[in-house]
């Protein structure tokens, strides 16, 4: 628990709107439910010594087979004539002492087991887990039907057979976790400060370890459970007179044409049962798995949701652009915090010019350029404001069907990483082919051909021979060619790049940026590209925007906004770039953090980060100031010619 | 692709010889002394000693080990005392009703989960994903012994649309359509919990991968959402999926000791559940060998389909 006390004063509870896990709990109806009924099955069996029932073995042949409902027999009699109510819950009674032991022992033993292989590591390791994975080689009821025939019938047996057999489950997992923990800061703190490796893993591994084992836990008992039921319903279990749900079953099996009451009974106490049991375990585990926790495994429909007020829809700008966003605004719903990541944009674009954004991660400028298309996943995202015109088309008001086909057609997107991007399972040449026959009425030799005049455009060695690879044989610059090939494919009048060198080596990077400005020269084809380099936008764009917080802060043509930057934060992103040459040159990181666009300030958004701010920059809403044609700035206090920030 | 299946294939012989070792092992632990097991407590100490030797349980135990895996090669498991034929022959012929039943029962539920999965994926929170969420749950928390009783009950007895038990009729049975016939609420039965935890894992699955970055392509691209879905998302989903298929076959094979009891299907696990009451040893020794053996040549078999799908795991 070290871990928590040095990161605590770290994070001034960030999660104070998160519920507890008990509230989370029973927020969740089913888990609740789940939960209720278990307790409610467990309160009846502990009473059952206390509760008015008859004696679950007492005989009484006169009284055999009543049916459900009888005068003193809710739950009727069986072939014996023995009360089916009472034998029911000192059944339950039986079966869930059986599988609550079953459990224990199997958590107990297991996680001992993966403590210790994860925590030593090397030969012990190696030991335990190939008889861990000797053990698992067996089909799990088969191995603990082995264990039974050689300890013989018996319900301690049975219980045994299935502890047994559960063991690897939690051995496994702990281990993995163990692992994980052991090579963490906490644990070398432990150790340096002297204390013994059993210290170490009881005081300082098992806490952390202990939500897993609990997770594990209340996914097997429920298994447990059913496995004793059915080894005792195979007569390998509890042997008369004693009982438990299972053996009930078996017996009433015998009869179940004549008095299938017999049998159904237990059988439904057994699902009410496990049932219960696993509506409250995966309530247990949605809560305490982090992952489903974040609601991070939420499907993304295929297009951004638009939720615009319609009576305020911007018009285009009058210029005779390809693309020309107005006002656009996009926004993530995270529980009940709204993320404003882009607040209101304008750009435009014209046919065969370059329009690179600039700005910090975080900024919005991928945001801004998934939004044209509608490619910013749903939920979380939305796009709150604004219009994209594509010609003249409001993109956000087009049909889904639309947007499909101008995705890939006539505006194309490539992507940061090319190893994430491209899908690893298909070969290269089927998803650049692909790419084509979506768009154009190609197939067989004509789309092989295209493919393969497509892959030598970007200058990829042997294109035939290419086709055939996966995207994990091809280099990081191959990889991106391959993505910017597929770009091409259909002629797009627009190209939007989201950082497509950053995840490249800078020799590559100046490569792949050299084919992308001589192949848009070529094709006459309008870009957008996103990027946080000064450098590269100086190489390939004739005109800048550069972004903070969501908004466009400076814009104008490269030269100028180069020479002349009148932002100071603008001024302070090219002080980023270093210079080839000038060595004595300083480079400067922009001292803070940006914004969390969930809670934006008043005024400038950069004041806080600003050395010129005064009081008035922390004020009001602070307009995009467009001076001369296509340049502008949103700063109250510009910087002049030559003047640093 | 050959080179890769011999290599699983060979670092399956010694999962196979561990096997034999734990099942040799599992039997040699046996408490109490076999010959006189076998000759009553009534037996004079030199025909237990004679008999002792006869067995070779005066041997080391590696040397015995060694004699049995001897015996082993040769097809010899020894003889059922209580069916008095060789256990390999009775083990063979029972494995063989296991399988179409089990085979069956992981077809479908293989197919059902990835479909069910797969609905869930894409209407998630929709009432088609609730339902499916709710089927799921209440199929994995049933016991299958007691659902069979309960098909059994219903459409056996009630609506007489099937037979009660067994694999064929007993009078003009013996074709496919009466196995078939027979084989419907038996394979039903068994598939429910598979189905579950693999429709389960599907939806995870494919929730997972519609949120990789090469789904974003495929939407730039302008594929369309079927294609996406089933083309894109599905075919990595499927990769983290079949392994688990070859799990659930270990639990299908498992399962099949209940239903084969309830539907007296004549397979490997009503035999054993009726060897381990009679304590006959060697044919539970023989079933446990054999089934386990199949489970690991399948698991085998799902690597080798998952290398197939995923190039990067060549």
């Amino acid at each position: 628990m070290a871990e928590t006390t040095l990161s605590a004063p770290a994070k001034p509870a960030p999660n104070s709107n998160r519920p507890g896990t008990a509230a989370l709990l029973l927020n969740n109806t089913l888990a609740t439910s789940g939960l209720a009924v278990l307790l409610a099955i467990c309160l009846i069996a502990l009473a059952a010594p206390i509760l008015p029932l008859p004696d679950p073995d007492v005989t009484a042949p006169a009284n055999r087979l009543l049916p459900v409902f009888s005068e003193g027999h809710l739950l009727g009699t069986d072939h014996l004539g023995r009360d089916l109510l009472s034998r029911l819950i000192w059944g339950t009674r039986v079966s869930l002492a059986v599988g609550l032991s079953a459990t224990a022992i199997a958590a107990f033993f297991g996680s001992l087991l993966g403590l210790v292989a994860g925590y030593a590591g090397g030969r012990t390791d190696a030991v335990i887990m190939r008889g861990i994975d000797m053990v698992m080689a067996f089909p799990y009821i088969l191995l603990a039907l082995a264990i039974v025939a050689v300890l013989g019938p018996g319900l301690l047996n049975a219980l045994y057979a299935i502890a047994l057999v559960n063991i690897p489950f939690f051995a496994r997992n702990i281990r993995g976790i163990t692992l994980g923990l052991s090579r963490r800061e906490f644990v070398d703190a432990a150790r340096l400060s002297g204390k013994s490796p059993v210290q170490i893993l009881f005081l300082e591994i098992l806490p952390n370890v202990l939500p897993v084992i609990v997770i594990t836990m209340s996914t097997t008992i429920g298994w447990m459970i059913l496995e004793t039921a059915g080894l005792s319903f195979l007569g390998l279990g509890a042997q008369p007179p004693q009982a438990d749900l299972g053996s009930m079953l078996g017996e009433g099996r015998k009869i179940l044409f004549t008095a299938p009451h017999v049998s159904i009974i237990p059988g439904l106490m057994i699902f009410a049962l496990v049932m219960s049991i696993n509506l409250f375990g995966d309530g247990v585990r949605d809560i305490l798995d982090p992952r489903l926790r974040a609601g991070s495994l939420t499907r993304p429909v295929s297009r951004t949701a638009v939720e615009r007020d319609c009576t305020s829809v911007p018009q285009p700008s009058s210029e005779d652009g390809v693309l020309d966003v107005r006002g656009m605004r996009t926004e993530f719903q995270i529980g009940s915090s709204v993320y404003k990541a882009v607040g209101g944009v304008d750009l435009h674009l014209k046919q065969g010019e370059c329009l690179g954004i600039v700005g910090e991660s975080g900024s919005g400028k991928s945001v801004t350029a998934m939004s044209i298309m509608g490619l910013v996943p749903t939920p979380p995202g939305r796009i709150s404001g604004g219009a994209a015109y594509l010609e003249g088309e409001d993109l956000f008001a087009a049909s889904n069907r639309r947007i499909k086909d101008l995705r890939g057609g006539t505006v194309a997107y490539v992507f940061q990483d090319p190893l994430s991007t491209l899908h690893p399972l298909f070969t290269v040449g089927d998803q650049l082919k692909e790419a084509i026959s979506t768009h154009q009425p190609l197939s067989g030799k004509a789309l092989t051909d295209k493919a393969v005049e497509l892959l030598t455009l970007v200058r990829i060695p042997n294109a035939k021979e290419r086709l055939s690879a996966y995207p994990h044989e091809l280099s990081g610059g191959m990889r991106q060619r391959v993505c910017i090939a597929m770009a091409l494919a259909n002629d797009a009048k627009v190209l939007i790049a989201d950082e497509p060198t950053t995840a490249l080596d800078v020799t590559v990077q100046s490569q792949v940026l050299t084919l992308m400005n001589g192949l848009r020269r070529e094709k006459n084809t309008a870009v957008l590209f996103i990027t946080h380099d000064f450098g590269v936008v100086s190489a390939l764009c004739d005109r800048v925007a550069v972004m903070y917080a969501g908004k466009i802060v400076e814009t104008g043509t490269t030269e100028d906004v180069l020479s002349n930057p009148r932002h100071p934060y603008t001024a302070k992103l090219i002080d980023c770039v270093p210079v080839l040459g000038q060595p004595e040159r300083r480079v400067d990181a922009i001292e803070g953090r940006p914004p969390v666009v969930n809670n934006l300030p008043d005024g400038c958004a950069f004041a806080a980060r600003c050395p010129r701010a005064r009081a008035a920059c922390r004020r009001g809403e602070i307009e995009l100031e467009m001076t001369t044609g296509d340049s502008g700035v949103r700063c109250l206090f510009p910087l002049g010619k030559g003047e640093d920030a | 692709m050959a080179g890769y299946i011999a290599k699983r294939l060979l670092a399956a012989i010694p999962v196979l010889f561990g096997l034999t070792i734990i099942v040799f092992l599992i039997m040699a632990m046996i408490p109490g002394d076999p010959a006189t097991a076998i000759l009553g407590s009534y037996a004079t100490p030199e025909n237990v000693a004679k008999l002792n030797k006869d067995l070779g349980l005066d041997k080391t135990l590696v040397e015995q080990y060694l004699i049995w895996i001897g015996n082993l090669f040769e097809g010899d498991l020894g003889r059922s005392y209580t069916l008095n034929r060789p256990v390999l022959d009775e083990v063979l012929e029972r494995f063989s009703a296991t399988l179409i039943l089990a085979g069956t029962a992981l077809v479908l539920c293989s197919i059902l989960g990835l479909i069910a999965g797969i609905i869930s994926a894409v209407r998630q929170y929709g009432w088609a994903d609730k339902a499916i969420t709710l089927l799921v749950l209440i199929g994995i928390s049933t016991p299958s012994f007691w659902l069979g009783l309960l098909l059994i009950l219903v459409f056996a007895v009630n609506l007489k649309l099937f037979p009660v038990s067994g694999m064929y009729a007993i009078y003009g049975g013996g074709d496919l359509p009466d196995l078939l016939h027979h084989l419907a609420l038996p394979a039903f039965t068994l598939s429910v919990v598979a189905t579950g935890v693999i429709a389960r894992l599907t939806r995870t699955a494919m929730l997972e991968v519609l949120r990789q970055d090469y789904i974003r392509t495929a939407r730039a691209k302008g594929l369309s959402e079927r294609k996406v879905i089933y083309k894109h998302a599905f075919k990595s989903a499927l990769v983290s999926i079949i392994p688990v298929i070859g799990i659930q076959a270990g639990f299908v094979i498992g399962g099949a000791v209940y239903i084969e009891t309830v539907f007296q299907w004549p397979g490997i696990g009503s035999m054993l559940v009726k060897a381990i009451s009679t304590r006959d040893l060697l044919l539970v020794q023989g079933g446990v060998l054999v089934v386990a053996a199949a489970y690991v040549l399948f698991n085998l078999l799902a690597d080798v389909v998952q290398t197939l799908l995923d190039p990067r795991l060549r």
